[in-house]
């Protein structure tokens, strides 16, 4: 069976280079966590999966899709939720749940239901029928994620999709990423709360200066700089390093 | 600081803002581009006080008369200046109130919201009168040095119909806010604005179609009938125009009134501004329930979606209606033309054709850059599995659509009466508006819908295309109408400015 998501020498430069010969393979239902300090590179890479940047070298893989030749086919296997929720102000949740499954063309009664049950997994059924213009960012962001799973992607990218939430909507948005992840859904997140890293995430990869200087699960990160710490004592460590190497 | 802002401070701080703002607009954020600007914005300048100079030297030659007949004439035209400057004024009040991102932060200081207020509304009245002194200098430069120094008057009767136009602005919007209450006041200024602003211009033209069955407004206050019912010569009612054309005394007079109206009306109105403000910035976070469509979740193609969605977003955009309001009121005088001649030949629609080839390429810039440059989810779009071009290709469809719902109407009317003309509008029209859309497709960028009233700033080369290609196929439209084979040349001029516009355009949108 094919890698879910599979890198191999992905660069890009703007006015530096910001993404330097990444080579990344993730398996189908892992819950993958990249992190990395600010400026790293981190969206860079999720931006070139999902298709919003072309890299200037290298090759991307989903489920065996070459990303670059066919762009339209990968993108049907995958959703991306970016921290800042792409969602439209005069649309109801609803509304905007019926937009995105018909771009994704999905068969309209499969997407109401759908539609429906996620509007009151999230907690959104009170304001169904409520323009997203008046909403709090945490209630956007659940609108968002929503969108991202109306279609049933095989592949859910992240990027620090629990910047601005409360902690009862930080529980929803983990407790759907779990259930998806339990369902066979491959899960790759960026954040800065470690913490979520720690407890959620299968494997853990670090990037800094734009390339991927760790990999592996807690322990393999733990046996990596020799002592029994905790993943932000890991994570510094490795960033200090991999800052020295370059 | 060390007390609260004072007004020095606070002015000090919104002329930055504003200044900051007018050059990233004009620049992009390249500083070379300002040379090109103020190159090019200089010879413009030159070129139009050049065209006033030889456009007013019969007048001072024969000695600058001024008669009845002159004062009602500059009376009109003033009349209808002013409209303009009060719809100005009146939309840009509103967003004092409305649009402004850094309420929450100067309302939650120390600093008195009346305090606020009093700047902001300053503030429009500096900027309504510099875009009326940009207007008018050509003129009144060459007036000045071909008939005097006194002609300098004419800018302080400009200072006075701005100040006159703020505070005019100011009271029907706080009177909208106690009628109608924060939550309709922003449509319900936009309405009145465009009303107000196209509202003179009709009603001229309305007048001047039915008792003359003509078009001219100039015409119009020429005309005998309107001439014998003006006042004396030295009617007070002449005063304003007395004082645009070189009355000094008058024209002091005439600001030295307004601004003290403007005065009296920033006093009674800005000890409300906080309340009013914040009432209106907490629309944002009011719930609008609305009833779930039945088409929801009905079988769509992804072209469809899209175009729903464009559809929905432009129904319910706020802002949307003060942009294209006027635009679509300057419909109601070639619609009456239309109903006044219903049964006459085609040579009394010649008219009708440009204004409404004209109306389709305005409106249709406008919505194009809604729908492609202003897209609020550009990532979900991007993300979704579909083509490039299959995503533009709806949103355009989206936006021909809605040109031709409002030209429909005025087509069928005009087809009843002269099919020929009908046809010749309709093809006119679907090009203006085709040229129009290609133009914002080729300067697409990346932006928010609430950016959609600073289009025109984000690339003022797309705008002017964008105005010449729908002036020449406006003029292809009026000389095809007239049976003149002349029509190719502005035909030839227009794909000339799309080729210029292709050319121009940056290469990465």
């Amino acid at each position: 069976m094919p890698a879910a998501l599979a890198l191999s020498g992905l660069t890009k430069s703007f006015d530096r280079p910001v993404v330097r010969g990444v080579d990344l393979t993730i398996a189908g239902g892992e819950f993958y966590a990249l992190l990395g300090p600010n400026g790293a590179g981190k969206t860079t890479i999720l931006r070139m999966v999902a298709g919003l940047l072309k890299p200037d070298s290298g090759a991307i893989s989903i489920f065996g899709v070459d990303a670059l030749a066919d762009p339209v086919a990968a993108k049907r296997l995958m959703a991306w939720v970016s921290d800042e929720p792409m969602v439209y102000d005069r649309l109801t949740p609803l509304e905007y749940l019926d937009f995105v499954a018909g771009l994704w063309q999905v068969e309209p009664d499969r997407a109401r239901r759908t539609a429906h049950e996620l509007i009151d997994w999230l907690g959104l059924a009170p304001h169904a029928n409520d323009l997203c213009g008046g909403f709090s960012k945490g209630m956007l962001q659940k609108v968002a994620l929503a969108g991202a799973l109306v279609h049933d992607p095989r592949l859910i990218i992240l990027d620090e999709p629990l910047t601005g939430l409360d902690a009862g909507s930080a529980r929803q948005v983990k407790d759907v990423l779990r259930q998806k992840t339990q369902a066979g859904v491959t899960v790759i997140m960026t954040t800065h709360i470690l913490e979520v890293a720690e407890r959620m995430a299968e494997r853990i990869g670090v990037i800094a200066e734009g390339r991927l200087i760790a990999e592996g699960t807690l322990a393999e990160l733990r046996a990596r700089i020799g002592r029994e710490t905790t993943l932000e004592e890991i994570f510094l460590d490795l960033v200090a390093r991999g800052s020295q190497a370059a | 600081m060390s007390a609260t802002a004072s007004l020095f401070w606070l002015a000090r701080h919104e002329l930055r803002l504003s200044w900051r703002d007018a050059m990233a607009m004009m620049t992009g954020g390249r500083r070379a581009r300002l040379i090109g600007w103020i190159v090019g914005g200089l010879a413009v300048y030159a070129l139009i006080t050049l065209i006033a100079w030889f456009s007013i030297r019969p007048w001072v030659e024969a000695g600058a008369l001024i008669d009845p007949q002159v004062l009602l004439v500059v009376s009109g035209m003033g009349l209808l200046f002013w409209a303009v400057t009060l719809s100005q004024a009146l939309e840009a009040v509103t967003r004092v109130y409305y649009a402004r991102s850094d309420l929450d932060l100067i309302l939650s200081s120390p600093t008195p919201g009346a305090r606020i207020f009093a700047i902001r509304a300053g503030a429009v009245f500096v900027a309504t009168f510099a875009l009326g002194v940009l207007l008018i200098s050509p003129l009144v430069t060459a007036l000045v040095f071909q008939a005097g120094w006194h002609w300098l008057s004419a800018y302080l009767l400009l200072a006075a119909l701005a100040a006159l136009s703020v505070a005019i602005a100011m009271g029907i919007t706080r009177l909208l806010f106690h009628l109608a209450g924060p939550k309709r006041t922003r449509l319900l200024a936009q309405i009145v604005a465009g009303i107000v602003g196209a509202g003179f211009v009709i009603g001229i033209q309305a007048a001047a179609i039915l008792s003359h069955e003509g078009f001219s407004r100039l015409a119009f206050f020429q005309s005998a009938d309107i001439l014998a019912s003006a006042p004396d010569a030295d009617s007070l009612l002449w005063l304003p125009a007395r004082a645009a054309m070189g009355d000094m005394p008058a024209a002091l007079l005439l600001l030295c009134c307004a601004l003290a109206i403007l005065g009296v009306t920033i006093a009674l109105v800005a000890p409300s501004y906080g309340r009013l403000a914040s009432a209106a910035a907490g629309l944002n976070h009011v719930r609008r329930p609305r009833r779930a469509s039945a088409h929801a979740f009905a079988p769509a193609t992804q072209r469809q979606a899209l175009r729903r969605k464009e559809w929905k977003l432009l129904q319910r955009d706020p802002w949307l209606l003060s942009q294209t309001l006027m635009q679509l009121l300057y419909l109601v005088p070639p619609a009456l033309l239309l109903w006044v001649n219903y049964g006459a030949g085609d040579g009394t629609f010649i008219v009708v054709v440009p204004v409404l080839v004209m109306a389709s390429g305005q409106l249709a810039g406008g919505l194009a850059w809604l729908a492609i440059s202003g897209e609020d989810a550009h990532d979900l779009v991007s993300t979704a599995p579909l083509s490039q071009s299959t995503i533009l290709r709806a949103k355009v469809e989206s936006v021909l659509v809605v040109i031709a719902l409002v030209l429909t109407p005025l087509l069928l009317m005009l087809a009843v009466t002269a099919w020929p003309m009908a046809l010749i509008t309709a093809l006119c029209a679907a090009v203006a508006a085709g040229a129009a859309t290609a133009i914002q497709l080729w300067f697409r960028v990346t932006a928010k819908r609430s950016m959609f009233r600073r289009r025109q700033n984000a690339s003022r080369a797309a705008t002017l295309c964008e105005a010449f290609s729908s002036i020449m196929w406006a003029g292809t439209g009026a000389l095809w109408a007239a049976g003149s084979p002349l029509l190719v040349l502005p035909a030839i001029a227009a794909l000339g400015v799309l080729g210029l516009a292709r050319l121009i355009a940056p290469k990465n949108a």
